[in-house]
């Protein structure tokens, strides 16, 4: 339904705009995250975005650690997708010091990192669907995403924070039994897939809360510097796995989702389907998984060139850039900027909220997906 | 009267509030359980066998929590509006029928009774949201004035066609015992099955339970009215909630499936709370059910529904019943006729309405499949 | 496209075609890592920016990132650009003098620019002119000192471990 209203006013009566804080406590806010709404009646009339509170100056950290210690810092960035992040990491770094990477090295990154992407889609599922007021798929959710952590920690020893991705490689081969198990897990996600669909996807209820709202056009929402599936929702055709291929992506068959409204239903469809996307990409990567090597060869410290780097990788949730500043030589970065996708995209928060409901506000953020460790960094 | 009447009062008081408030700490229970087994997961299992302890020790730590009132909030009012919601719905009790008999106040006007302290309710949520000095509770309260004043029109227009109906068996049509005998034979479900769920649907806004749980909505107003409270005035509130839900049930039950009549219930007596309180369960275990996948309306579809569907409905079915009931009985027809027709004509207005109401479903679900190509 | 990680938009059209576009601003265009790199003066970024944007040809519409470079005797403003439409990348690189630690806000050409810009103020004390609010973005009100900076020190804070 088209948010249509007519405010009907009493000419005698008098009305007042009402403030309100939300956050940085606020069960829907996505963690650390304050915005101060401007209402009128139920309405939005301004919204004041306040980040910062998880700020713990990665940025800053990185000057002081070895190129080796950095990927760490880069998993708790965006805690929701760690090897995503650090895959963008050991990229950078893999340029400058332009590194060959063995072909298996290649694949397990490509399998943990899609994997790493559905567990953060259906993550979105859940919470989206707490937004909303359903139970349900908050549970589905999770328990998807639980079983892909229990696989990433057979495979790293660590459910969240990895540090798994070495420069040159990986940290350690896969475990024995890797392949049935991954195998195994792809039916359970499969299952779950369907469940989390039929939930959702044709629930009236949830078509009436999210179609239509917070839509922005392709224009616009690019304009915000918003990457990942908000601008594909949007119909913008920018996914860097296909418009700059890295790793192996362009051997690969996958198609890129894309939504035509720009609304925060479609914002949904696109992760739903970029979730069957990712379980086609892991299949193909398990009939190909050769055998071989897994780490190339690189110096035992790390001493990238002189020179200025930006590399960036599709994450989950955008286009996640680093970029590595180094005077040569040193063991040290000089400087390395990460431009974080939720980062830009929160940016575009408020003009998605003018004028929706204070019920929609939830919704509207729920959709962008963010996580506050890579906005505020 | 002499003392014995007076302790016997109290007796009987004692016992029926207390019962209420075991039943709620079942219903708790018992939500937490299904909701846990509809989402996969075991719910409370530590305290007690089965974890049927759980809600006694979570009443015992709200009612030793520090009981914290805002600074700037309007003291009289704060405190006085837990028991401004928990009165009116514990009073209500006085005037439902347990059994034949087995019933505190029988008072001939028992619907209209109810129909006002249902009512009630609202006030007290204002008070609470008003009196919090709080953005959150206000909004709350703002929300559930809206809704549940929308909501009362049906769920009373539906007591009523009850009400209406119950007359062609009873010179005593608003006395729920007398509604109860008068569904001896055929219980109303079957006669008007469209004020039943119109009666559901505003039974479940009453409560403001998912779809309609608008007025708490923790995602967006972090629980509405109720935000400043802490302690065992939140569990006052929450008791009322609960007690109201097992209230609608109960009235459910009452006007609709018969209260306490059921197979053999006029040979044994003691059949009789056994049969009121198991059909009261199965409407709380619909709650349930209806509460675990389905998502939250916003305001305004809350409003439109009501004010566009449900409320019109209910004075379409209103008018059926009195005019189906005012020519039968003018004509003296006899009453199986009566309730065959009526039953009839209920049965086709619900498999319109499906029928207009999937249609629609199903031409906006083509839009989004369209949308997206069919996956 | 090629599946060449390294320097693959880097093509001699791209490059002339930008220096053609640029005209009479005084500005090196030359490779730089993989992208095609810009160094122009302070003066010239929100002219540059506007033509880079708006000429159909390179169509820079999707501002990846501004970073702020610590140089010590000098600072760096970096603008990360990228073409959606032509999948061209384009870095600007931006010298300014600590005395005066101040650059035009691209703010107008990109609304992305918002917080980035902020951040830059926030951490680095690099003054974005034209910027509608300048307050601090991730830091807290009434921070002291720039933390970006390499004369920032990181304060110790002694940990209490109790008696």
């Amino acid at each position: 339904m088209e948010t249509k209203a007519t405010v009907i006013r009493d000419e005698n009566s008098e009305t007042a705009e009402l403030r309100i804080n939300m956050g940085p406590q606020h069960p829907a806010t996505h963690g650390v995250f304050r915005m101060v709404l401007t209402l009128d009646g139920e309405r939005v009339v301004t919204v004041e975005p306040h980040i910062g509170y998880l700020h713990r100056g990665s940025e800053k950290l990185t000057e002081g650690e070895n190129f080796q210690q950095i990927t760490t810092l880069f998993d708790r960035l965006d805690y929701i997708s760690n090897f995503n992040n650090e895959w963008v990491y050991v990229r950078t770094v893999e340029r400058a010091m332009e590194v060959e990477i063995p072909e298996r090295a290649e694949f397990i990154r490509i399998i943990l990192g899609e994997l790493n992407r559905i567990a953060s889609h259906f993550l979105f599922y859940g919470t989206y669907g707490l937004d909303i007021g359903a139970m349900n798929p908050v549970m589905i959710g999770f328990r998807e995403r639980e079983r892909i952590q229990a696989l990433f920690e057979g495979v790293s020893g660590a459910r969240m924070m990895h540090n798994y991705f070495r420069v040159g490689g990986v940290k350690e081969d896969l475990p024995d039994g890797f392949v049935p198990a991954i195998n195994a897990l792809l039916e359970h996600l499969k299952k779950g897939y369907e469940d989390a669909k039929n939930i959702l996807t044709e629930s009236e209820i949830f078509i009436e809360r999210t179609a239509g709202i917070g839509a922005l056009d392709a224009e616009r929402t690019l304009d915000y510097g918003v990457t990942g599936p908000v601008l594909r929702a949007a119909g913008v055709d920018y996914d860097i796995r296909k418009a700059d291929p890295y790793s192996m992506y362009s051997d690969l068959d996958f198609s890129v989702p894309l939504g035509s409204h720009g609304d925060c239903y479609d914002r949904y469809m696109v992760r739903m389907l970029e979730i069957e996307q990712s379980i086609k990409i892991i299949e193909q990567c398990i009939r190909r998984l050769p055998d071989g090597p897994i780490q190339g060869k690189v110096s035992r410290i790390l001493r990238p060139p002189e020179g200025d780097f930006f590399v960036h990788g599709e994450n989950p949730r955008g286009d996640l850039g680093v970029y590595l500043v180094s005077t040569g030589g040193t063991v040290r970065p000089y400087r390395l900027k990460i431009r974080g996708p939720s980062f830009s995209n929160l940016m575009a928060l408020s003009s998605m909220m003018e004028g929706a409901y204070l019920a929609d506000s939830t919704v509207i953020l729920g959709s962008l997906d963010i996580v506050l460790g890579e906005v505020d960094r | 009267m002499n003392i014995s009447d007076y302790i016997s009062i109290f007796a009987i008081v004692f016992v029926m509030f207390n019962g209420i408030l075991g039943s709620v700490l079942v219903v708790i229970y018992g939500e937490r359980k299904v909701l846990a087994r509809l989402q996969q997961r075991i719910g409370p299992s530590r305290t007690g066998p089965w974890g049927i302890l759980q809600t006694l020790a979570d009443a015992v730590k709200l009612v030793l929590k520090e009981d914290i009132r805002p600074q700037n909030s309007d003291r009289i009012i704060f405190y006085l509006a837990p028991l401004i919601i928990f009165t009116p719905i514990f009073m209500l009790w006085v005037v439902l029928p347990f059994g034949s008999g087995l019933v505190l106040g029988d008072i001939d006007l028992g619907l209209f009774y109810v129909s006002a302290l249902l009512g009630l309710s609202v006030v007290g949520m204002v008070a609470a949201g008003w009196s919090s000095n709080s953005k959150y509770a206000m909004l709350g309260s703002a929300r559930s004035a809206a809704q549940l004043i929308s909501y009362e029109l049906p769920l009373i227009l539906s007591i009523l066609s009850v009400g209406l109906f119950a007359q062609l068996f009873t010179d005593n049509p608003f006395n729920l015992s007398s509604i109860v005998n008068a569904q001896a034979g055929l219980p109303f479900i079957f006669v008007m099955p469209l004020a039943f769920v119109l009666f559901l649907i505003g039974g479940l806004a009453e409560t403001a339970r998912i779809p309609f749980d608008i007025p708490h909505a923790d995602e967006e107003i972090v629980g509405g009215a109720f935000v400043e409270y802490s302690g065992i005035r939140w569990g006052a509130f929450q008791l009322s909630e609960y007690t109201g839900l097992i209230t609608m049930a109960f009235l459910a039950s009452i006007l609709f499936l018969g209260g306490w009549s059921g197979p053999f219930s006029d040979k044994f007596v003691w059949l009789q709370p056994f049969y009121i309180s198991s059909k009261t369960a199965f409407i709380i275990l619909l709650a349930f059910w209806i509460r675990a996948p389905l998502p939250r309306l916003r305001i305004d579809q809350l409003m439109a529904f009501a004010w566009k569907a449900i409320i019109p409905i209910s004075f379409a079915n209103f008018i059926l019943v009195s005019l189906v009931v005012f020519i039968g009985d003018r004509i003296s027809l006899p009453i199986f006729q009566i309730q065959l027709i009526l039953g009839l004509l209920n049965l086709i207005s619900m498999i319109a309405l499906a029928y207009l109401l999937t249609s629609r479903r199903k031409r906006r679900l083509a839009v989004y499949r369209e949308r997206w190509g069919e996956k | 496209m090629s599946t060449d990680n390294f320097n693959q938009y880097t093509t001699e059209e791209f490059e002339t075609a930008t220096r053609a576009v640029l005209g009479d601003i005084k500005a090196t265009v030359e490779p730089n890592f993989g992208e095609l790199g810009i160094v122009c003066d302070r003066s010239d970024i929100v002219a540059i920016c506007k033509i880079v944007k708006q000429d159909p040809g390179i169509s820079m519409e999707y501002l990846r990132s501004i970073s702020v470079v610590d140089w010590v005797e000098h600072m760096e403003v970096v603008y990360h650009l990228s073409s959606i439409k032509h999948m061209n990348r384009i870095v600007i690189k931006v010298v300014i003098p600590l005395e005066d630690l101040k650059i035009d806000s691209v703010i107008t050409v990109w609304s992305g620019a918002d917080w980035h810009e902020r951040e830059g103020h926030d951490l680095f004390g690099v003054e974005f002119i034209g910027h509608p609010d300048m307050s601090p973005l991730i830091l807290y009100e009434g921070f002291e000192g720039f933390p970006g900076r390499k004369s920032f020190e990181i304060p110790v804070q002694e940990t209490f471990y109790g008696d």
